[in-house]
């Protein structure tokens, strides 16, 4: 009951994190609607098409009807990058279509002392905010006459400031002497004044806390600007990252995933044809293949470091037992899926048991097998990045594992942009290679 | 001795749930070199039953098949067969499909070539011999499985249905060119249908089979395959004869249709 308890708070969290993102959703599918309503729009000028499709009048519904607007793609990802370059304030982009950035520059507020006599007293305080990295020095301030004397600051951006203005001031706290105004708004523990740079708090214990305004961009070491990806990515192709480069990087994830996938292949599509063909096979393997396939091979990760390691040869075990199982999948349901009446026609033509092997039931199974490498390889991708994850030497999965601790945002950014580039591109080839080997693919 | 004997075939099989199918009784034929068969009879009448067993794809649990004096335990070339559709390779054009026999035989590549190219002469698809099968439509895929299985020069044409899945039209070109076929190059063939019009048209001898247990009920002697030779299939039709036999036949199949309901519904 506890425990169902522990789950039901822990949901009603999640359900309100998401609650929080449901306005910028609203506000995503609305500007896809609205680009839809300018390309319609657009569209109509152009000059008109007058394909089949074009004429039909009814398209709702109509699946044929449907295809991928590639302008639509392009509008997509074009947008994904500009909203990334206006919330990281980019060099690639103007300076207006930035989203606001974090307040740089010097800001002042003045704040009030009040004495137990019911005395009072201002005194101003300057504020220079400067750009990460940056150093900057405290502007030089008069410290002005009265009880409460002028202070000077600086603060990085996105950072905030407890100051003890007042320590300067003739009577503090050891005198009863209290802050109780920024700009001559009141202020006291646990209220916060807007002023012109930001906000000035006040903690439990009557210190300022200084918050300049950080604007809506994101700080640079949770999101850095695309060039900046770019940039580490060109640094770590030449000089590299934790003693290999990123072709070396990669290098090792894709010997790994293609030494693995090969291995699976070689053991997986015979066990297959086996398990298609023989009923004694069949019955002989299913349990071990039906109980393997759904364990993620993820799963098995901890088992093959305590066997093999973290060295190529675990990796690769792993990677063969991730391929093995989907291909021998595969290769059966190509063997059982073949039209009997096409091996009763090979037989009624004088074909041999090797011949019906070698001309009818392989090609017959290659469509199928092709289905089967492409989810293999995709599976391969995603676990040598995981084995990576856990323990490697080299790697992209180490890279960006190492890189993220050491809170390198920009490298696990370019990581990740390289992982989906390459698990498409894997993916593209092996369509490419349907298309050229099996063209009679779904044609049967 | 040569033509095809079918002596006291019976096929008896047992059911997952413990009944058993008599899918064939007693069936006895003698079938000479070149005669044309046509296999007429309500679904269950075990007319496919029939013609697997002659392929050899079943064996029957009694009697035996002798084709030329040999019995017959299994699959052989000698035994050619056209399916109703979708046993052509796609993997293959439409020259290795029709090749596919002599190649598998190991035959010299020129040989071969000349087979192929007068079968695809034959069947009228000359033109088409580097398409892939499935950029055919099905009277053309029919045509090239037709001369598949005259490219291996087999004793025996066994057709299950061939024209079933075809459109009436194409059809009735389909059924002008087997009777050509039949009489140029004077093969022995069974063929099965559903359809009265194309057993009566296709059939030197027919075959009327009934059900539960599958046996023979009456055999006819036509006259109209001969008449159909290179003629338009269409006047041997208005034949008065013709409609006379399609009625009769029509009818007695319309008995055994009622007599297997009536039986389902006094169960």
């Amino acid at each position: 009951m506890e425990l169902l308890g522990n789950l039901g708070s822990e949901l009603w969290a999640v359900l309100g994190t998401i609650a929080r993102a449901i306005p910028y959703l609203v506000g995503y599918v609305l500007l896809v609607l609205a680009t839809l309503l300018i390309w319609t729009a657009i569209k109509r000028l152009l000059r008109p098409r007058h394909d089949y499709t074009s004429l039909k009048t009814v398209t709702f519904g109509d699946e044929s009807a449907v295809s991928s607007s590639g302008v639509a793609s392009v509008v997509s990802v074009v947008l994904i990058f500009v909203l990334w370059a206006a919330f990281t304030g980019s060099q690639l982009l103007p300076r207006m279509l930035h989203a606001p950035g974090p307040f740089t520059g010097t800001g002042s507020f003045t704040y009030t002392i009040t004495t137990p006599s019911g005395e009072t007293d201002d005194a101003t305080v300057q504020v220079l905010v400067h750009p990460v990295g940056a150093t900057a020095t405290a502007p030089q301030v008069d410290l002005g006459d009265g009880i409460a004397k002028n202070d000077s600051t600086t603060i990085a951006a996105y950072r905030t400031q407890l100051l003890r203005v007042d320590e300067n001031d003739e009577m503090g706290r050891a005198e009863d002497t209290f802050i109780t105004a920024v700009n001559g708004q009141p202020i006291a523990a646990g209220i916060a004044v807007d002023v012109d740079f930001g906000r000035v708090a006040m903690s439990e214990r009557g210190t300022l806390n200084i918050i300049p305004a950080t604007g809506l961009q994101m700080e640079p070491i949770w999101l850095p600007a695309p060039e900046t990806v770019w940039a580490r990515m060109g640094e770590i192709a030449t000089t590299g990252y934790r003693n290999s480069t990123l072709a070396e990087h990669l290098g090792y994830s894709l010997f790994r995933v293609i030494v693995g996938f090969v291995l699976g292949a070689l053991v997986g599509i015979p066990l297959g044809y086996a398990m298609g063909l023989s009923n004694w096979f069949r019955g002989w393997f299913d349990p071990i293949v039906e109980f393997m396939r759904p364990v993620p091979p993820l799963a098995l990760i901890p088992l093959v470091i305590i066997w093999a390691g973290i060295g190529e040869t675990g990796k690769i075990i792993l990677l063969f037992l991730a391929a093995l199982w989907i291909m021998a999948i595969a290769a059966r349901s190509g063997v059982s899926g073949v039209r009997i009446s096409k091996v009763h026609a090979a037989y009624s033509l004088g074909a041999s048991k090797w011949q019906i092997m070698r001309h009818v039931i392989v090609p017959n199974s290659l469509p199928e097998i092709f289905t089967g490498a492409r989810v293999a390889m995709g599976v391969c991708w995603g676990t040598v990045v995981a084995a990576e994850l856990v323990a490697a030497e080299k790697g992209v999965g180490m890279m960006i594992m190492v890189a993220s601790q050491f809170q390198s945002t920009d490298i696990v950014l370019m990581g990740i942009i390289l992982i989906g580039v390459i698990g498409f591109g894997i993916d593209m080839l092996i369509r490419w290679a349907e298309r050229l080997l099996v063209p009679w693919k779904g044609k049967g | 001795m040569s033509g095809l004997q079918i002596d006291n075939l019976s096929m008896r099989f047992d059911l997952p749930n413990g009944a058993s199918v008599q899918a064939l009784q007693d069936v006895s034929l003698d079938l000479k070199a070149g005669e044309l068969l046509s296999v007429l009879g309500p679904s269950g009448c075990g007319k496919t039953t029939l013609l697997n067993i002659v392929a050899g794809f079943l064996a029957p649990t009694d009697g035996q098949i002798v084709l030329n004096g040999k019995r017959v335990r299994g699959p052989g070339a000698e035994r050619g067969m056209v399916f109703q559709q979708g046993a052509l390779f796609e993997w293959m054009n439409v020259r290795q499909n029709v090749g596919f026999g002599p190649a598998m035989k190991g035959m010299a590549k020129a040989e071969k070539a000349q087979i192929v190219d007068h079968l695809l002469d034959v069947v009228g698809l000359h033109d088409f011999k580097d398409k892939a099968v499935y950029e055919l439509s099905g009277g053309m895929q029919q045509r090239v499985a037709l001369a598949r299985c005259l490219a291996n020069d087999p004793d025996v044409i066994l057709m299950d249905e061939p024209l079933g899945a075809l459109d009436a039209l194409t059809r009735e070109k389909m059924q002008g060119l087997v009777l050509k076929l039949w009489k140029e190059t004077g093969k022995t063939i069974i063929l099965i249908t559903h359809s009265v019009e194309e057993a009566l048209l296709l059939g030197e001898r027919l075959l009327v089979m009934a059900p539960r247990p599958g046996r023979i009920h009456t055999e006819y002697r036509l006259p109209f395959a001969e008449m159909g030779v290179g003629q338009d299939l269409r006047e041997v039709k208005k034949h008065p004869d013709f409609a006379a036999r399609r009625e009769e036949i029509l009818s007695m199949i319309w008995d055994m249709e009622e007599e297997i309901m009536g039986r389902t519904e006094s169960v």
